[in-house]
Protein backbone atom coordinates (compact mmCIF):
# COMPACT_ATOMS: atom_id res chain seq x y z
CA UNK A 1 0.00 0.00 0.00
CA UNK A 2 2.59 2.27 0.73
CA UNK A 3 4.12 2.20 -2.71
CA UNK A 4 0.82 3.08 -4.27
CA UNK A 5 0.41 5.72 -2.35
CA UNK A 6 3.94 7.07 -2.65
CA UNK A 7 3.52 7.08 -6.23
CA UNK A 8 -0.31 8.54 -5.98
CA UNK A 9 1.05 11.17 -3.74
CA UNK A 10 3.96 11.79 -6.23
CA UNK A 11 1.47 11.91 -8.93
CA UNK A 12 -0.83 14.39 -7.39
CA UNK A 13 2.16 16.66 -6.18
CA UNK A 14 3.45 17.23 -9.89
CA UNK A 15 -0.34 17.99 -11.04
CA UNK A 16 -1.09 21.78 -11.08
CA UNK A 17 -4.28 21.27 -9.12
CA UNK A 18 -2.19 20.55 -5.67
CA UNK A 19 -0.52 24.19 -5.77
CA UNK A 20 -3.63 26.00 -7.03
CA UNK A 21 -5.06 24.64 -3.71
CA UNK A 22 -1.72 25.58 -1.69
CA UNK A 23 -1.14 29.02 -3.28
CA UNK A 24 -5.19 29.41 -2.58
CA UNK A 25 -4.53 28.96 1.29
CA UNK A 26 -1.47 31.18 1.30
CA UNK A 27 -2.99 33.88 -0.39
CA UNK A 28 -6.17 33.34 2.16
CA UNK A 29 -3.78 33.28 5.16
CA UNK A 30 -1.76 36.29 4.39
CA UNK A 31 -4.88 38.59 2.88
CA UNK A 32 -6.81 37.52 6.17
CA UNK A 33 -3.88 38.46 8.89
CA UNK A 34 -3.45 41.62 6.61
CA UNK A 35 -7.04 43.00 6.60
CA UNK A 36 -7.72 41.84 10.25
CA UNK A 37 -4.48 42.40 11.36
CA UNK A 38 -4.73 40.23 14.47
CA UNK A 39 -4.33 36.81 14.75
CA UNK A 40 -7.19 35.87 16.78
CA UNK A 41 -10.16 37.56 14.74
CA UNK A 42 -8.17 36.27 11.58
CA UNK A 43 -9.09 32.69 13.10
CA UNK A 44 -12.48 32.60 13.12
CA UNK A 45 -12.55 34.42 9.77
CA UNK A 46 -10.82 31.74 8.71
CA UNK A 47 -13.06 28.86 10.26
CA UNK A 48 -15.71 30.25 8.25
CA UNK A 49 -13.97 29.36 5.16
CA UNK A 50 -12.61 26.32 6.15
CA UNK A 51 -15.89 24.34 7.35
CA UNK A 52 -17.45 25.46 3.98
CA UNK A 53 -14.46 25.29 1.58
CA UNK A 54 -12.40 21.92 2.85
CA UNK A 55 -15.38 19.56 2.16
CA UNK A 56 -16.11 20.83 -0.95
CA UNK A 57 -12.29 20.61 -2.33
CA UNK A 58 -12.02 17.15 -0.86
CA UNK A 59 -14.67 16.08 -2.36
CA UNK A 60 -14.58 17.31 -5.83
CA UNK A 61 -11.05 16.43 -6.15
CA UNK A 62 -11.75 12.80 -4.46
CA UNK A 63 -14.25 12.24 -7.46
CA UNK A 64 -11.99 13.67 -10.23
CA UNK A 65 -8.97 11.98 -8.77
CA UNK A 66 -10.98 8.63 -8.97
CA UNK A 67 -12.25 9.18 -12.65
CA UNK A 68 -8.94 10.70 -13.46
CA UNK A 69 -6.89 7.59 -12.69
CA UNK A 70 -8.86 4.55 -13.93
CA UNK A 71 -6.74 4.07 -16.23
CA UNK A 72 -3.49 3.67 -13.67
CA UNK A 73 -5.75 1.64 -11.78
CA UNK A 74 -6.93 -0.91 -13.79
CA UNK A 75 -2.99 -0.84 -14.77
CA UNK A 76 -2.56 -1.71 -11.07
CA UNK A 77 -5.27 -4.12 -10.79
CA UNK A 78 -3.40 -6.61 -13.34
CA UNK A 79 -0.33 -6.56 -11.02
CA UNK A 80 0.12 -8.77 -8.12
CA UNK A 81 -1.79 -5.98 -5.48
CA UNK A 82 -4.02 -6.27 -3.20
CA UNK A 83 -6.99 -4.43 -4.27
CA UNK A 84 -7.40 -2.88 -0.65
CA UNK A 85 -4.19 -1.96 -0.50
CA UNK A 86 -4.70 -0.18 -4.35
CA UNK A 87 -7.73 2.17 -3.21
CA UNK A 88 -6.75 2.68 0.14
CA UNK A 89 -2.84 3.73 -1.01
CA UNK A 90 -5.05 6.18 -3.92
CA UNK A 91 -7.22 7.33 -0.81
CA UNK A 92 -4.66 8.47 1.08
CA UNK A 93 -2.87 9.89 -1.47
CA UNK A 94 -5.67 12.16 -2.04
CA UNK A 95 -6.29 12.74 1.23
CA UNK A 96 -2.54 13.80 2.44
CA UNK A 97 -1.61 15.92 -0.43
CA UNK A 98 -4.57 17.88 0.47
CA UNK A 99 -4.30 18.01 4.01
CA UNK A 100 -0.58 18.80 3.53
CA UNK A 101 -1.52 21.61 1.05
CA UNK A 102 -3.56 23.05 3.99
CA UNK A 103 -1.55 22.61 6.39
CA UNK A 104 1.61 24.72 4.70
CA UNK A 105 -0.38 26.86 2.76
CA UNK A 106 -2.36 28.21 6.27
CA UNK A 107 0.09 27.56 7.86
CA UNK A 108 3.66 29.65 6.97
CA UNK A 109 1.62 32.50 6.55
CA UNK A 110 0.26 32.54 10.34
CA UNK A 111 4.07 31.08 11.73
CA UNK A 112 5.75 34.61 9.95
CA UNK A 113 3.01 36.34 11.58
CA UNK A 114 4.09 35.15 15.15
CA UNK A 115 1.79 32.35 15.55
CA UNK A 116 4.15 31.15 18.24
CA UNK A 117 4.69 34.04 20.41
CA UNK A 118 0.54 34.26 20.00
CA UNK A 119 -2.37 33.17 22.36
CA UNK A 120 -3.83 31.80 19.28
CA UNK A 121 -1.58 29.02 18.76
CA UNK A 122 -4.18 26.30 20.13
CA UNK A 123 -6.97 27.60 18.44
CA UNK A 124 -5.47 27.76 15.45
CA UNK A 125 -3.87 23.99 15.95
CA UNK A 126 -7.42 22.89 16.45
CA UNK A 127 -8.41 24.41 12.99
CA UNK A 128 -5.93 23.01 11.46
CA UNK A 129 -7.00 19.19 12.90
CA UNK A 130 -10.74 19.67 12.33
CA UNK A 131 -9.76 20.86 8.51
CA UNK A 132 -7.74 17.35 7.81
CA UNK A 133 -10.58 15.59 9.26
CA UNK A 134 -12.78 17.48 7.33
CA UNK A 135 -10.55 16.52 4.25
CA UNK A 136 -10.13 12.30 4.88
CA UNK A 137 -13.82 12.46 5.75
CA UNK A 138 -14.68 14.05 2.51
CA UNK A 139 -12.26 12.67 0.34
CA UNK A 140 -13.41 9.41 1.81
CA UNK A 141 -17.00 10.06 1.11
CA UNK A 142 -16.16 11.41 -2.48
CA UNK A 143 -14.58 7.90 -3.20
CA UNK A 144 -17.51 5.99 -2.32
CA UNK A 145 -19.64 7.74 -4.53
CA UNK A 146 -16.97 7.20 -7.43
CA UNK A 147 -16.50 3.62 -6.71
CA UNK A 148 -20.62 3.26 -6.99
CA UNK A 149 -21.21 5.12 -9.75
CA UNK A 150 -19.30 4.64 -13.36
CA UNK A 151 -21.19 7.41 -15.30
CA UNK A 152 -18.78 10.07 -14.22
CA UNK A 153 -21.63 13.15 -14.95
CA UNK A 154 -23.66 11.17 -12.19
CA UNK A 155 -20.92 10.51 -9.66
CA UNK A 156 -19.78 14.23 -9.87
CA UNK A 157 -23.66 15.29 -9.23
CA UNK A 158 -23.85 12.98 -6.52
CA UNK A 159 -20.95 14.83 -4.65
CA UNK A 160 -21.99 18.08 -5.24
CA UNK A 161 -25.29 17.24 -3.53
CA UNK A 162 -23.39 15.31 -0.68
CA UNK A 163 -22.00 18.31 -0.16
CA UNK A 164 -24.69 20.82 -0.42
CA UNK A 165 -26.46 18.39 2.06
CA UNK A 166 -24.03 18.67 4.92
CA UNK A 167 -23.12 22.24 4.66
CA UNK A 168 -26.05 23.42 3.70
CA UNK A 169 -29.23 21.86 3.52
CA UNK A 170 -28.81 19.47 7.04
CA UNK A 171 -28.79 23.21 8.85
CA UNK A 172 -32.02 24.34 7.16
CA UNK A 173 -33.83 20.63 8.46
CA UNK A 174 -32.12 20.84 11.91
CA UNK A 175 -33.13 24.77 12.38
CA UNK A 176 -37.04 23.55 11.13
CA UNK A 177 -36.82 20.58 13.54
CA UNK A 178 -35.66 23.21 16.42
CA UNK A 179 -38.55 25.33 15.70
CA UNK A 180 -41.31 23.18 15.14
CA UNK A 181 -40.83 21.32 18.40
CA UNK A 182 -39.55 24.14 20.28
CA UNK A 183 -41.69 23.66 23.46
CA UNK A 184 -39.96 20.20 24.23
CA UNK A 185 -36.28 20.23 25.49
CA UNK A 186 -34.06 19.81 22.49
CA UNK A 187 -30.83 20.38 24.09
CA UNK A 188 -29.92 16.34 23.97
CA UNK A 189 -31.95 16.43 19.79
CA UNK A 190 -29.53 19.29 19.30
CA UNK A 191 -26.13 17.66 20.40
CA UNK A 192 -26.90 14.53 18.30
CA UNK A 193 -27.78 16.54 15.53
CA UNK A 194 -24.85 18.29 15.77
CA UNK A 195 -22.93 15.20 16.20
CA UNK A 196 -24.06 13.44 13.24
CA UNK A 197 -22.87 15.95 10.90
CA UNK A 198 -19.04 16.41 10.09
CA UNK A 199 -19.16 20.07 9.53
CA UNK A 200 -21.91 20.77 11.72
CA UNK A 201 -19.39 18.96 14.57
CA UNK A 202 -16.15 20.55 13.34
CA UNK A 203 -18.05 24.46 13.52
CA UNK A 204 -18.73 24.05 17.02
CA UNK A 205 -15.95 22.36 18.37
CA UNK A 206 -14.62 25.62 17.20
CA UNK A 207 -16.49 27.94 17.98
CA UNK A 208 -16.53 26.81 21.28
CA UNK A 209 -12.66 26.55 22.10
CA UNK A 210 -12.73 30.27 20.51
CA UNK A 211 -15.02 31.17 23.89
CA UNK A 212 -17.85 33.09 21.83
CA UNK A 213 -19.98 30.94 22.89
CA UNK A 214 -21.53 33.24 25.31
CA UNK A 215 -23.84 34.64 21.75
CA UNK A 216 -24.73 31.14 21.76
CA UNK A 217 -27.20 32.13 24.40
CA UNK A 218 -29.10 29.01 26.44
CA UNK A 219 -27.96 26.22 23.90
CA UNK A 220 -24.57 27.38 24.03
CA UNK A 221 -24.14 27.02 27.57
CA UNK A 222 -25.43 23.38 27.21
CA UNK A 223 -22.67 22.74 24.33
CA UNK A 224 -20.20 24.59 26.24
CA UNK A 225 -21.05 22.29 29.00
CA UNK A 226 -20.45 19.32 26.68
CA UNK A 227 -18.10 20.61 23.85
CA UNK A 228 -16.07 22.22 26.86
CA UNK A 229 -15.05 19.39 28.89
CA UNK A 230 -12.30 16.93 27.98
CA UNK A 231 -14.95 13.85 27.29
CA UNK A 232 -16.96 16.40 25.21
CA UNK A 233 -13.70 16.39 23.34
CA UNK A 234 -12.88 13.23 23.45
CA UNK A 235 -16.63 12.24 22.06
CA UNK A 236 -16.42 14.60 19.31
CA UNK A 237 -12.90 13.14 17.94
CA UNK A 238 -14.55 9.57 18.65
CA UNK A 239 -17.88 10.97 16.28
CA UNK A 240 -14.82 12.56 13.56
CA UNK A 241 -12.97 9.53 13.47
CA UNK A 242 -16.19 6.94 13.13
CA UNK A 243 -16.61 9.46 10.37
CA UNK A 244 -13.27 8.65 8.45
CA UNK A 245 -13.45 4.43 9.48
CA UNK A 246 -16.88 3.76 8.40
CA UNK A 247 -16.75 5.76 4.70
CA UNK A 248 -12.58 4.02 4.39
CA UNK A 249 -14.43 0.23 5.33
CA UNK A 250 -16.74 0.71 2.84
CA UNK A 251 -13.90 1.45 0.44
CA UNK A 252 -12.14 -1.72 1.08
CA UNK A 253 -15.60 -3.45 1.14
CA UNK A 254 -16.87 -1.94 -2.49
CA UNK A 255 -13.27 -2.49 -4.19
CA UNK A 256 -13.45 -6.19 -3.29
CA UNK A 257 -16.76 -6.27 -5.04
CA UNK A 258 -16.02 -4.48 -8.00
CA UNK A 259 -15.74 -5.53 -11.33
CA UNK A 260 -12.90 -3.59 -13.79
CA UNK B 1 -2.07 -24.66 -15.34
CA UNK B 2 -5.46 -22.86 -15.51
CA UNK B 3 -8.46 -24.61 -14.45
CA UNK B 4 -11.92 -22.86 -14.75
CA UNK B 5 -15.21 -24.39 -13.44
CA UNK B 6 -18.38 -23.21 -13.75
CA UNK B 7 -17.95 -19.98 -14.72
CA UNK B 8 -20.89 -17.28 -14.68
CA UNK B 9 -20.86 -14.20 -15.34
CA UNK B 10 -24.24 -11.15 -15.38
CA UNK B 11 -23.44 -7.27 -16.18
CA UNK B 12 -26.24 -6.00 -15.09
CA UNK B 13 -28.84 -8.13 -17.18
CA UNK B 14 -26.53 -8.89 -20.22
CA UNK B 15 -25.07 -12.54 -19.39
CA UNK B 16 -21.88 -12.73 -20.75
CA UNK B 17 -20.49 -16.30 -19.05
CA UNK B 18 -22.51 -19.16 -18.40
CA UNK B 19 -21.40 -21.96 -16.85
CA UNK B 20 -17.81 -22.12 -18.77
CA UNK B 21 -15.48 -24.98 -17.92
CA UNK B 22 -11.84 -24.59 -19.46
CA UNK B 23 -9.22 -25.97 -19.06
CA UNK B 24 -5.81 -25.20 -19.86
CA UNK B 25 -2.56 -27.80 -19.67
CA UNK B 26 0.86 -26.21 -18.87
CA UNK B 27 2.87 -24.77 -22.41
CA UNK B 28 1.96 -23.63 -25.86
CA UNK B 29 -0.13 -21.50 -27.53
CA UNK B 30 -4.00 -21.17 -26.90
CA UNK B 31 -5.87 -18.56 -28.80
CA UNK B 32 -9.11 -17.54 -27.87
CA UNK B 33 -11.46 -16.81 -30.14
CA UNK B 34 -15.16 -16.00 -30.35
CA UNK B 35 -17.45 -12.96 -31.90
CA UNK B 36 -17.65 -9.55 -30.46
CA UNK B 37 -19.17 -9.86 -27.17
CA UNK B 38 -18.89 -13.29 -26.72
CA UNK B 39 -16.98 -12.61 -23.45
CA UNK B 40 -13.19 -13.59 -24.24
CA UNK B 41 -12.67 -10.29 -22.17
CA UNK B 42 -14.51 -11.23 -19.37
CA UNK B 43 -12.67 -14.85 -19.36
CA UNK B 44 -9.65 -13.14 -19.24
CA UNK B 45 -9.98 -10.43 -16.79
CA UNK B 46 -11.35 -13.30 -14.38
CA UNK B 47 -8.92 -15.46 -14.46
CA UNK B 48 -6.65 -11.94 -13.65
CA UNK B 49 -9.11 -11.09 -10.94
CA UNK B 50 -10.10 -8.13 -12.37
CA UNK B 51 -13.91 -9.17 -13.00
CA UNK B 52 -15.85 -11.12 -9.98
CA UNK B 53 -17.30 -14.00 -11.51
CA UNK B 54 -20.87 -14.24 -9.81
CA UNK B 55 -20.63 -18.16 -9.69
CA UNK B 56 -17.40 -20.90 -10.03
CA UNK B 57 -13.99 -21.48 -9.52
CA UNK B 58 -10.55 -20.88 -11.00
CA UNK B 59 -7.43 -22.24 -10.37
CA UNK B 60 -4.68 -20.92 -11.72
CA UNK B 61 -1.24 -23.03 -10.89
CA UNK B 62 -3.50 -25.40 -8.31
CA UNK B 63 -4.14 -22.46 -6.35
CA UNK B 64 -7.74 -21.04 -5.99
CA UNK B 65 -7.39 -17.45 -7.01
CA UNK B 66 -9.80 -16.20 -4.65
CA UNK B 67 -7.83 -16.56 -1.76
CA UNK B 68 -5.19 -13.90 -2.60
CA UNK B 69 -3.64 -11.89 -5.59
CA UNK B 70 0.27 -13.67 -5.09
CA UNK B 71 -0.79 -16.03 -7.95
CA UNK B 72 -0.46 -12.70 -10.17
CA UNK B 73 3.47 -13.23 -9.86
CA UNK B 74 2.87 -15.78 -12.19
CA UNK B 75 1.22 -14.05 -14.83
CA UNK B 76 1.88 -11.33 -17.48
CA UNK B 77 -1.05 -9.37 -18.82
CA UNK B 78 -0.93 -7.38 -21.86
CA UNK B 79 -4.21 -5.44 -21.77
CA UNK B 80 -6.51 -4.68 -24.73
CA UNK B 81 -6.21 -1.23 -24.96
CA UNK B 82 -3.16 0.40 -23.55
CA UNK B 83 -4.48 2.48 -20.87
CA UNK B 84 -1.90 4.60 -19.40
CA UNK B 85 -1.47 7.53 -16.48
CA UNK B 86 -0.88 10.06 -19.62
CA UNK B 87 1.50 12.18 -17.27
CA UNK B 88 3.89 10.14 -16.86
CA UNK B 89 6.93 9.70 -18.48
CA UNK B 90 7.69 6.02 -20.51
CA UNK B 91 11.05 5.60 -18.35
CA UNK B 92 9.14 6.46 -15.04
CA UNK B 93 6.22 3.58 -16.18
CA UNK B 94 8.43 0.88 -16.53
CA UNK B 95 10.35 1.93 -13.20
CA UNK B 96 7.15 2.19 -11.75
CA UNK B 97 5.91 -1.54 -12.73
CA UNK B 98 9.41 -2.50 -11.96
CA UNK B 99 9.32 -1.08 -8.68
CA UNK B 100 5.93 -2.79 -7.92
CA UNK B 101 6.88 -6.16 -9.20
CA UNK B 102 9.92 -6.72 -9.11
CA UNK B 103 13.81 -6.03 -10.49
CA UNK B 104 14.56 -7.09 -14.38
CA UNK B 105 17.08 -6.28 -16.55
CA UNK B 106 15.06 -7.65 -19.50
CA UNK B 107 13.21 -4.49 -19.73
CA UNK B 108 16.33 -2.72 -21.98
CA UNK B 109 16.20 -5.42 -24.42
CA UNK B 110 12.71 -4.90 -25.39
CA UNK B 111 13.11 -1.08 -25.78
CA UNK B 112 16.03 -1.93 -27.98
CA UNK B 113 13.54 -4.72 -29.84
CA UNK B 114 11.04 -2.50 -30.31
CA UNK B 115 13.27 0.68 -30.68
CA UNK B 116 11.78 2.57 -27.75
CA UNK B 117 14.67 4.54 -26.97
CA UNK B 118 13.57 7.59 -28.51
CA UNK B 119 10.70 7.90 -26.62
CA UNK B 120 11.53 7.19 -23.08
CA UNK B 121 11.67 10.57 -22.20
CA UNK B 122 8.18 11.51 -23.83
CA UNK B 123 5.17 11.67 -22.00
CA UNK B 124 2.31 8.81 -22.95
CA UNK B 125 -0.24 10.98 -23.40
CA UNK B 126 2.11 12.55 -26.11
CA UNK B 127 2.47 8.70 -27.59
CA UNK B 128 0.50 7.23 -31.09
CA UNK B 129 -1.45 4.21 -30.79
CA UNK B 130 1.27 1.79 -32.21
CA UNK B 131 3.99 3.24 -29.30
CA UNK B 132 1.54 3.18 -26.94
CA UNK B 133 1.12 -1.04 -27.52
CA UNK B 134 4.97 -1.43 -27.97
CA UNK B 135 5.01 0.07 -24.23
CA UNK B 136 2.57 -2.08 -23.34
CA UNK B 137 4.42 -4.94 -24.94
CA UNK B 138 7.75 -4.26 -23.30
CA UNK B 139 5.30 -4.44 -19.39
CA UNK B 140 3.99 -7.67 -20.32
CA UNK B 141 7.47 -9.31 -21.13
CA UNK B 142 9.72 -8.02 -19.21
CA UNK B 143 8.83 -10.76 -16.53
CA UNK B 144 9.45 -13.72 -16.96
CA UNK B 145 6.06 -15.36 -15.50
CA UNK B 146 4.95 -19.10 -16.96
CA UNK B 147 1.75 -17.62 -17.80
CA UNK B 148 1.27 -15.03 -20.53
CA UNK B 149 -2.18 -13.21 -21.36
CA UNK B 150 -2.13 -10.97 -24.29
CA UNK B 151 -5.75 -9.30 -24.94
CA UNK B 152 -5.65 -8.20 -28.76
CA UNK B 153 -1.66 -7.59 -28.70
CA UNK B 154 -1.26 -7.11 -32.56
CA UNK B 155 -3.24 -3.93 -32.45
CA UNK B 156 -2.27 -0.82 -33.89
CA UNK B 157 1.06 -2.74 -34.61
CA UNK B 158 3.12 -1.85 -38.03
CA UNK B 159 4.39 -4.62 -40.22
CA UNK B 160 7.67 -5.08 -38.59
CA UNK B 161 6.71 -5.36 -34.83
CA UNK B 162 4.51 -7.62 -35.81
CA UNK B 163 7.00 -9.90 -36.80
CA UNK B 164 9.62 -8.65 -34.12
CA UNK B 165 6.13 -9.84 -31.85
CA UNK B 166 5.46 -13.13 -33.06
CA UNK B 167 8.84 -13.57 -33.31
CA UNK B 168 8.96 -13.11 -29.25
CA UNK B 169 5.86 -14.85 -28.41
CA UNK B 170 7.40 -18.07 -30.42
CA UNK B 171 10.97 -17.71 -27.92
CA UNK B 172 8.66 -17.41 -24.89
CA UNK B 173 6.72 -20.74 -26.11
CA UNK B 174 10.42 -22.35 -26.34
CA UNK B 175 10.82 -21.43 -22.58
CA UNK B 176 7.82 -23.74 -21.60
CA UNK B 177 5.46 -20.75 -21.17
CA UNK B 178 1.77 -21.47 -21.43
CA UNK B 179 0.47 -18.24 -23.77
CA UNK B 180 -3.53 -16.94 -23.97
CA UNK B 181 -3.70 -14.60 -26.63
CA UNK B 182 -6.93 -13.11 -28.15
CA UNK B 183 -7.32 -11.87 -31.75
CA UNK B 184 -9.61 -10.41 -34.15
CA UNK B 185 -7.16 -11.35 -36.91
CA UNK B 186 -7.67 -15.23 -38.07
CA UNK B 187 -3.66 -14.99 -40.17
CA UNK B 188 -2.14 -14.14 -36.95
CA UNK B 189 -4.11 -16.81 -34.67
CA UNK B 190 -3.52 -19.22 -37.40
CA UNK B 191 0.25 -18.90 -37.53
CA UNK B 192 0.92 -18.84 -33.89
CA UNK B 193 -1.62 -21.08 -32.15
CA UNK B 194 -1.25 -24.41 -31.01
CA UNK B 195 -4.72 -24.72 -30.03
CA UNK B 196 -7.80 -22.75 -30.10
CA UNK B 197 -10.71 -22.11 -27.70
CA UNK B 198 -13.97 -20.93 -29.74
CA UNK B 199 -16.40 -19.09 -27.33
CA UNK B 200 -20.08 -18.67 -27.91
CA UNK B 201 -22.71 -17.23 -25.92
CA UNK B 202 -20.47 -17.52 -23.00
CA UNK B 203 -19.67 -21.42 -23.30
CA UNK B 204 -17.01 -23.36 -25.02
CA UNK B 205 -18.28 -24.15 -28.20
CA UNK B 206 -14.91 -25.59 -29.51
CA UNK B 207 -11.31 -26.59 -28.04
CA UNK B 208 -8.47 -28.41 -30.20
CA UNK B 209 -6.25 -28.01 -32.71
CA UNK B 210 -6.71 -26.09 -35.93
CA UNK B 211 -6.97 -28.90 -38.45
CA UNK B 212 -9.57 -31.09 -36.06
CA UNK B 213 -11.80 -28.30 -36.49
CA UNK B 214 -11.13 -27.57 -40.37
CA UNK B 215 -12.44 -31.58 -40.12
CA UNK B 216 -15.43 -30.82 -38.04
CA UNK B 217 -16.65 -27.94 -39.60
CA UNK B 218 -15.73 -29.79 -43.48
CA UNK B 219 -13.73 -26.60 -44.41
CA UNK B 220 -10.97 -26.40 -46.26
CA UNK B 221 -9.24 -23.18 -44.48
CA UNK B 222 -8.85 -21.68 -41.34
CA UNK B 223 -11.10 -18.70 -41.84
CA UNK B 224 -13.23 -20.40 -43.64
CA UNK B 225 -13.80 -22.98 -40.17
CA UNK B 226 -14.68 -19.52 -37.73
CA UNK B 227 -16.65 -17.94 -40.39
CA UNK B 228 -18.79 -21.43 -40.84
CA UNK B 229 -19.38 -21.18 -36.98
CA UNK B 230 -20.69 -18.37 -36.71
CA UNK B 231 -23.31 -18.32 -39.52
CA UNK B 232 -24.40 -22.15 -38.70
CA UNK B 233 -25.29 -20.73 -35.13
CA UNK B 234 -26.24 -17.43 -36.33
CA UNK B 235 -28.70 -18.43 -38.87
Amino acid sequence: MLKILKYSFYDLMRSRWSYVYFAFYLLLGIVLLFLNNDLSKAVITLMNVIIILVPLIGTIFGVMYYYNSKEFTELLLAQPLKRSSIFLGQYLGVAISLSMSLILGLGLPFVFYGLFESSAIWDFSLLLITGTFLTLIFTALAFNIALSNENKIKGFGYAILLWLFLAVIYDGIFLMILIGFEEYPLDKVSLIGTMLNPIDLSRTLILLKLDISALLGYTGAIFKQFFGTSFGLIVSFIALSLWVIVPVLRIVYKSKKKDF
Amino acid sequence: MVTIQGLHKKFGKNLVLSGLDLSISAGGIFAILGPNGSGKTTLIKSVLGMVIPDKGDITVLGKNITQNSDYRHQIDYLPQIANFPSNLKVRELIKMIKDLRKSTKEDERLIELFKLTPFLDKKLGQLSGGTKQKVNLVLTFMFDSPIIILDEPTSGLDPISMLRLKDLIQTEKEKGKTILITSHIMSFVEEISDEIVFILEGKIYFKGTISELKTKTNQPDFEHAIASILTDNHA
